[in-house]
């Protein structure tokens, strides 16, 4: 049937403009000088495309005050890596427990893990500066990776949880009649086993955290150690935002994960195919 | 066996303590907060019993902010899980250049809901003065001039706007799930029904999509948090609307805590919200518990 | 090469023991508003080489995120060492009655400032008989922009009173022009505007009696003020929603509106936008009136560096500080005797009616009352835009003051 596989294309061509469009309209305008972004003209190419505007927001203008996001770089790259390991191997860890080593209370546990998930974090926020006060670790890297991970425990159990209850325990049996102990079938048996959920919650949390504002504003005030989505909001006035050095701040901001996406989404998919969210 | 449970009981003590402190020893404060008279940046903990509650479920912009979060959620929701399955089953059918179809669908959760929320408010303006911009500009230019709309400057649609960039940003990611929850159809199954006769409708309609319910609960319990604690994208794309008509809960509480120094009717916002959230989580967690039973 | 490397490793952190710091705190991120601090820094810096500045900012919401983290970290024990806030109720009611600050009467006293600021801002940073922050620049909130282009090609003039604004709306209505420009997204905007209106139709002393108990707001001044404010919004851009203040001049400079009430940090935006050709009278009716907000700086209780935050305070009332941060950021120093020659037209023009005119305190940008009132004010005008029922909305201003000055 020839004509529904062109309808099926016409339908994903269709999703490609719209999922496209947003980002059309970031690249043009960043590629505009201020006095030519305007509303009216979003769609229209701009006469005089130039990259000022990127090498302004990566630069910055230390002469105006204006602070640029290569300094913030760093902060977020040294920031997101460790805590997505983080998160992510506790993840691991607590899947393994909640799955392989039931005890009575297994599923309450995971319910009082899962649950953190759904907290509002600006409710949250005096408590945790005056927390992070307490061990000394506020206003520092550390601290802020440490939020992180907090934070992201209940979604890397949940992936962890739901991916390894499909390890047939009796290979977990198995093993334990052979003698291995508890860490022995961590690291010789589930470890190996795991990449595809590791995908799923490394790229996840790599997102979310990488892309993560509000924690990043008020754990680390000073701008020298906060990561760059705090340093994109700043490229903005106050009082008026010059939209092309914003957008293409928020492009350079995008890039790893986008580059993540691209390069890795089909591991993600592979992950999530093994089960990792699917809760079956 | 003894030293195993004892070291399962560390691998998992970390986690539970870090949780029990920065997950329930926060709300166990901002319940507190909740039930105390602070109004200003000093804090003040006079108890006032459920004073703030009741003035909480008096407040306009309360109860509208809660009446757009449950349209809001319900049309997230319904388009993100309808437009990821769509997706999911479209890609299914042996495409080509499904690789670039995947990643094209995929690539808006790498963008941060602020992004999203500002590209959005730009495309949704529908313009003045008898000039459209934005969307209404292209609908205009293809001759589909009948689907030009106020968007969210259109006081009765307000928040339903919104939820374009949200659909936008996540049905990608539900698709995932799906394309993913196909793959794993063994395929004896499609076989099975195809020696049986049936038709490409009839297998999706009576084998493919009933497997695939667990995936759309965990579709929306996904969906369904973030949309209950939806922030960024509102703040960023519309604030609170003309006539509060895009404010969510999330956004007056932002506001009446750190404009308003309403400390305490912040707290009873993020304690109704939870409240709200726990009658998601708790079906879904007696659903997962009854299933592994079974298994 | 050990006793070397440790020998260096006890110099520089010595040095480091004794470099001092000073966290300044605001949200001055982009342009001029960041030179202008820039230019603050430089010159504290050359009198106190040794000592660090951090320039802690955090943009957005003219202020509304910055505030936001600063009560994240006033309230979990982690003050800046002084912090920009809006001079007046803002600071007074936030921080001063709460107890956080320290008075700094004694500066004012030794720089003499109470001798080349006028009455009307000094009131405005006093409370009990003291003084809590030094005004770094005035805004100034009751200015009515204009497109000149529009106004010569239809033969208008720029309105002075309200029945002249609703003539000139009217015509150029009648030409397809948008009279008037408004950006109600960030909230606050239609309130700034009716807050001139209030100003109109109360006066000076009026207005501001309503935030001290004075003036009732169950007045018929301010039932005709939010009449007047109903009939305006008849006249304005229907994607007001959509847009942000600078969104809606943007219109303005487009051609596409002719005029807007705005503060005069509008004139930062158009001439970043290269758009020379505007034009500027008073609000309706405010003629005499200067609607005046001010950033200020003050010392908060218990900071690390006091030593630094009072000489960083010490020059910002000077006149040289006051000079260069306002010719960088577009608004007027609050001392007199600056240099007015130095300053282009509008704040040439604003300088001389700070001395002259009548100054009131500005509500929606924290002068004239506390932040839980503006931002029921804010909500309530908010909700106007959509409904203008003008007895609703009295009544909730009548309850919502009643709350504040027990009327």
């Amino acid at each position: 049937m020839k004509t529904t596989r062109v309808l099926l294309y016409l339908v994903l061509l269709f999703f490609v403009i719209f999922y496209l469009l947003p980002v059309y309209v970031l690249l043009v305008t960043s590629l505009k000088s201020f006095q030519e972004v305007s509303l009216k003209t979003m769609w229209n190419l701009p006469t005089r495309p130039s990259f000022e505007s990127f090498v302004r927001a990566w630069k910055g203008d230390k002469a105006k005050g204006l602070r640029g996001l290569s300094q913030n770089f760093m902060n977020s790259v040294y920031l997101t890596i460790p805590a997505t390991l983080i998160s992510t191997l506790l993840g691991a860890m607590n899947g393994y427990v909640l799955t392989k080593w039931r005890f009575r209370y297994s599923n309450l546990i995971f319910a009082i893990l899962l649950y953190g998930m759904f907290i509002p974090y600006q409710s949250v926020l005096i408590p945790l500066v005056r927390v992070m006060q307490k061990i000394k670790l506020y206003g520092t890297l550390p601290g802020l990776i440490m939020t992180h991970c907090v934070f992201g425990i209940p979604i890397t159990t949940l992936i962890f949880r739901n991916y390894y209850s499909t390890i047939p325990t009796e290979l977990i049996e198995a093993a334990k009649i052979d003698g291995a102990d508890f860490l022995k079938i961590f690291t010789r048996i589930v470890l190996p086993v795991s990449p595809p959920a590791f995908a799923v919650a490394a790229i996840w949390q790599f997102t979310s955290i990488w892309n993560d504002f509000l924690f990043g504003l008020v754990v680390t005030p000073n701008p020298a150690v906060q990561p760059i989505t705090v340093a994109l909001n700043n490229l903005a006035g106050s009082y008026f935002v010059e939209w092309n050095i914003q957008m293409a701040g928020a492009l350079l901001t995008a890039l790893p994960t986008l580059l993540v996406y691209i390069f890795l989404g089909r591991f993600f998919i592979r992950g999530l195919i093994a089960g990792s969210l699917s809760g079956t | 066996m003894k030293r195993d449970k004892l070291v399962a009981f560390l691998f998992i003590l970390p986690s539970i303590v870090l949780v029990g402190i920065f997950v329930y020893g926060f709300i166990g404060w901002t319940g507190v907060v909740s039930f105390v008279n602070w109004r200003d940046v000093f804090p003040d903990y006079t108890f006032v019993g459920f004073r703030n509650y009741i003035r909480l479920f008096g407040n306009y912009r309360f109860l509208i902010s809660m009446k757009n979060t449950a349209i809001f959620t319900f049309l997230f929701l319904v388009s993100s899980v309808s437009i990821g399955l769509l997706l999911a089953i479209l890609l299914d059918r042996k495409v080509r250049f499904e690789g670039f179809f995947r990643t094209i669908y995929l690539f808006p959760m790498a963008i941060s809901f602020v992004v999203t929320g500002v590209v959005w408010r730009w495309l949704l303006n529908p313009g003045t003065g008898g000039e459209s911009i934005g969307i209404n500009l292209l609908f205009e230019k293809i001759g589909l001039s009948f689907l030009k709309s106020g968007w969210y400057t259109d006081p009765n649609i307000g928040i339903k706007a919104v939820v374009i960039p949200a659909v936008w940003q996540m049905s990608g990611y539900v698709m995932a799930l799906y394309l993913a929850g196909m793959r794993s159809i063994p395929t004896e199954l499609y076989e099975a029904a195809q020696l049986d006769g049936a038709s490409v409708y009839q297998v999706y309609r009576y084998i493919v999509l009933p497997l695939l319910r667990p995936i759309t609960l965990g579709a929306v319990i996904i969906l369904g948090h973030i949309s209950l604690k939806i922030f960024d994208l509102v703040f960023s794309m519309t604030g609170s609307g003309i006539g509060f008509s895009c404010d969510v809960p999330a956004l007056f509480m932002y506001d009446t805590t750190f404009r308003g120094n309403y400390f305490s009717q912040g707290a009873a916002v993020s304690i109704v919200l939870l409240l709200l959230v726990s009658a998601l989580i708790v079906p879904y967690m007696v659903y997962t518990i009854r299933s592994e039973v079974r298994r | 090469m050990l006793k070397k490397l440790l020998t260096v490793l006890l110099v520089l952190s010595l040095t480091f023991a004794f470099a001092s710091k000073l966290e300044i705190f605001s949200w001055w991120t982009a342009g001029g508003e960041a030179e202008g601090l820039q230019e603050l820094i430089k010159i504290y810096n050359k009198l106190y080489p040794n000592v660090e500045v951090i320039n802690a900012t955090v943009a957005g919401g003219a202020g509304a995120q910055a505030k936001a983290v600063l009560k994240t970290r006033m309230l979990g024990g982690d003050p800046p060492d002084t912090f920009q806030v809006h001079a007046g109720h803002e600071l007074i009611d936030t921080w001063v009655k709460t107890g956080f600050m320290e008075p700094i009467t004694f500066l004012y006293k030794e720089e003499g400032w109470e001798r080349v600021m006028p009455k009307g801002i000094l009131e405005i940073v006093s409370y009990n008989g003291e003084y809590w922050s030094v005004p770094v620049n005035i805004h100034r909130a009751n200015v009515l922009w204009y497109n000149k282009k529009i106004f010569n090609q239809f033969g208008l003039k720029p309105p002075k009173t309200f029945d002249e604004f609703f003539q000139v709306a009217e015509a150029l209505k009648a030409k397809g022009v948008i009279p008037f420009a408004l950006g109600t997204k960030d909230g606050w905007e239609a309130a700034h505007i009716f807050e001139t209106v209030l100003i109109g139709k109360l006066g000076a002393e009026g207005y501001k009696g309503l935030w001290t108990g004075k003036t009732k707001w169950s007045d018929p001044r301010v039932t005709d003020a939010l009449e007047t404010f109903a009939k305006m919004l008849k006249y304005v851009n229907s994607d007001h929603p959509a847009r942000t203040w600078d969104e809606a001049c943007a219109l303005i400079v487009e051609g596409k509106a002719a005029m807007t009430i705005m503060g005069d940090w509008a004139v930062g935006y158009f001439y970043a936008k290269n758009f020379k050709d505007f034009g500027w009278v008073l609000a309706p009716n405010n003629e005499g009136i200067f609607d005046a907000l001010s950033d200020s700086f003050g010392l908060p209780k218990g900071v690390k560096n006091r030593e630094n935050v009072v000489a960083f305070l010490r020059i910002l009332g000077s006149k040289e500080a006051q000079e260069a941060f306002n010719l960088k950021k577009g608004s007027i120093p609050a001392r007199i005797d600056v240099n007015k020659d130095l300053f282009p037209e509008y704040q040439r023009s604003a300088m001389e009616d700070w001395q002259k005119h009548v100054i009131v305190p500005s509500v929606m940008h924290g002068a004239a009352a506390p932040e839980s009132w503006v931002t029921e004010f804010k909500d309530v005008i908010s909700l106007f835009v959509a409904r203008p029922d003008v007895k609703v909305t009295q009544n909730a201003l009548v309850n919502i003051a009643k709350a504040h000055v027990g009327q």
